[in-house]
């Protein structure tokens, strides 16, 4: 009787764990999304209105924009959310894309130690301050995953004429943003991060904000439709839906209304980028 | 963090359901390997002994190119869903079933054997009693398996994408929540994963000693 018991709540385990498939709602998309916007919580805070209202479940992998362009090209997403302007121009000439919709801005920003060895702390010009960091030899955690963040920071050290890759105080993780902030709290080091993810980061230990107000440090956060040839499999007509709810009046009021400590992370702003942009 | 008991249940019927296939097809696999004279057997044993350092990671990007839209699999549309799950812990957990258990059904057959033999019982009339002889060493063979499959994390968040509420498991949320820099609660939910750990071993162990 014992085991029987056993047996039978194992059933009932298995059964609660496939009923999303026996009763799944009519519609559900996946939107791979670049992590930032899900660490944050931003979708996890938005996106149930949207479900509510249309009746569409949104499955989010967040991955990093690299990744996340490339789950989409191989065909196993069917929106996209991410903030890389060349990986973006790249998917979008190679034919993944329909159209391409800025959704949210903020900012990247340096964050390294209180004690700031390399004095960048207060200065505005990112490219100079690698500069900074690579003479005075202080500690740089790089992501190197490819993601939209580390895109960037590779451009700003091409902009500062360095090549970092081998440097003893470059250290290349090859991993997300919140591994990079971990690293860089642990080692007293510089990192390059967006907004969001340091906004709602719990480990920050020593780290502070050292740079910040760059024009080169916007963060545009664009929402790719998938084209419908390519992409014949995709479930295109609920991402659509989803698309422009994020650009419509509802949604940009969403992602203005989400605050943390004070702060907004993302400030809404709609804008269609045009080919070849 | 999306609520917390939904995570752990979901974690155990992934973990379960995985185990139970990795049973499904590990015992009668060990049972062939202690007792079966067939061609291959050898290579067998070693390919199955080998796969137990099968990396979870690899298996997970296996998993998906096959599941991906553009793979083999890929009509079944099973990539970041909990079945994808299940299916890549079956296949890290199989092996550690049936290499275990094959060892411990051997080592009973090697003792009783020719007793049971002698006594008239051929050796697949012999089995259902040598499974039972050996039901400690085939419980700790299934809780290793079981193990892999609940603390794994490379295979699952690579097929099921870490999707709140849907694909999200203890181990993908402590990787989660320690890349948001909720140390504590990342360590918090590793507790309970342990502490989870050492329930399903004692009943599984009390169970097989029972049989005895």
């Amino acid at each position: 009787m014992r085991t029987y018991g056993n047996s039978a709540s194992v059933v009932v385990l298995l059964a609660w764990l496939l009923l999303p498939f026996a009763t799944a709602r009519a519609e559900s998309i996946v939107l791979a999304s670049t992590t930032s916007l899900d660490n944050s919580g931003l979708l996890g805070r938005i996106l149930p209105a949207f479900t509510a209202k249309t009746g569409i479940e949104v499955r989010v992998v967040a991955q990093g924009t690299g990744q996340a362009l490339a789950t989409a090209a191989r065909g196993d997403a069917d929106l996209v959310l991410v903030h890389d302007p060349e990986a973006e121009a790249a998917f979008m000439a190679a034919g993944h894309g329909k159209t391409r919709v800025e959704i949210a801005w903020n900012d990247f920003l340096f964050v390294g130690p209180q004690s700031d060895r390399t004095a960048i702390g207060g200065m505005t010009d990112a490219v100079a301050a690698l500069r900074l960091v690579s003479e005075a030899g202080a500690i740089f955690v790089s992501r190197g995953d490819n993601s939209g963040t580390d895109a960037l920071e590779k451009r700003l050290w091409r902009a500062a004429g360095i090549v970092p890759a081998g440097q003893p105080w470059y250290r290349d993780i090859g991993g997300g943003m919140g591994a990079a902030l971990n690293m860089a709290a642990a080692l007293d080091g510089v990192t390059l991060t967006d907004r969001g993810t340091w906004l709602s980061f719990a480990n920050r230990r020593g780290l502070v904000e050292l740079v910040h107000g760059d024009a080169r440090l916007i963060n545009r956060y664009r929402v790719i439709e998938l084209d419908s040839v390519r992409h014949a499999g995709a479930k295109l007509g609920p991402a659509h839906v989803l698309a422009a709810w994020l650009a419509g009046a509802e949604g940009q009021a969403a992602i203005g209304a989400f605050v943390l400590g004070g702060e907004v992370l993302f400030h809404p702003g709609v804008r269609e980028i045009p080919p070849g942009e | 963090m999306e609520e917390f008991v939904p995570i752990v249940l979901r974690s155990l019927a992934v973990s379960l359901a995985a185990t139970g296939f990795a049973i499904a097809i590990g015992l009668p696999l060990a049972a062939a390997l202690a007792l079966g004279r067939w061609p291959g057997r050898p290579i067998v044993v070693v390919m199955v002994n080998a796969l137990l350092g099968l990396p979870p990671v690899v298996v997970g990007l296996v998993l998906y190119l096959l599941l991906s839209r553009q793979g083999a699999l890929g009509v079944l549309g099973w990539l970041f869903t909990p079945g994808a799950m299940v299916l890549a812990q079956t296949v890290l957990a199989t092996p550690i079933v049936a290499a275990l258990a094959h060892r411990a059904i051997e080592g009973r057959w090697r003792r009783y054997g020719p007793t049971m033999q002698a006594a008239g019982a051929s050796r697949w009339r012999a089995l259902p009693h040598l499974v039972r002889m050996a039901a400690r060493g085939v419980a700790t063979a299934v809780l290793a398996g079981f193990g892999r499959t609940v603390s794994e994390v490379g295979a699952v968040l690579v097929v099921g994408g870490n999707i709140a509420g849907f694909t999200r498991t203890m181990t993908t949320t402590i990787t989660l929540e320690t890349s948001k820099g909720n140390l504590d609660l990342a360590l918090g939910i590793g507790l309970v994963l342990i502490g989870i750990s050492v329930a399903v071993s004692a009943t599984v162990l009390v169970l097989a000693g029972e049989r005895r």
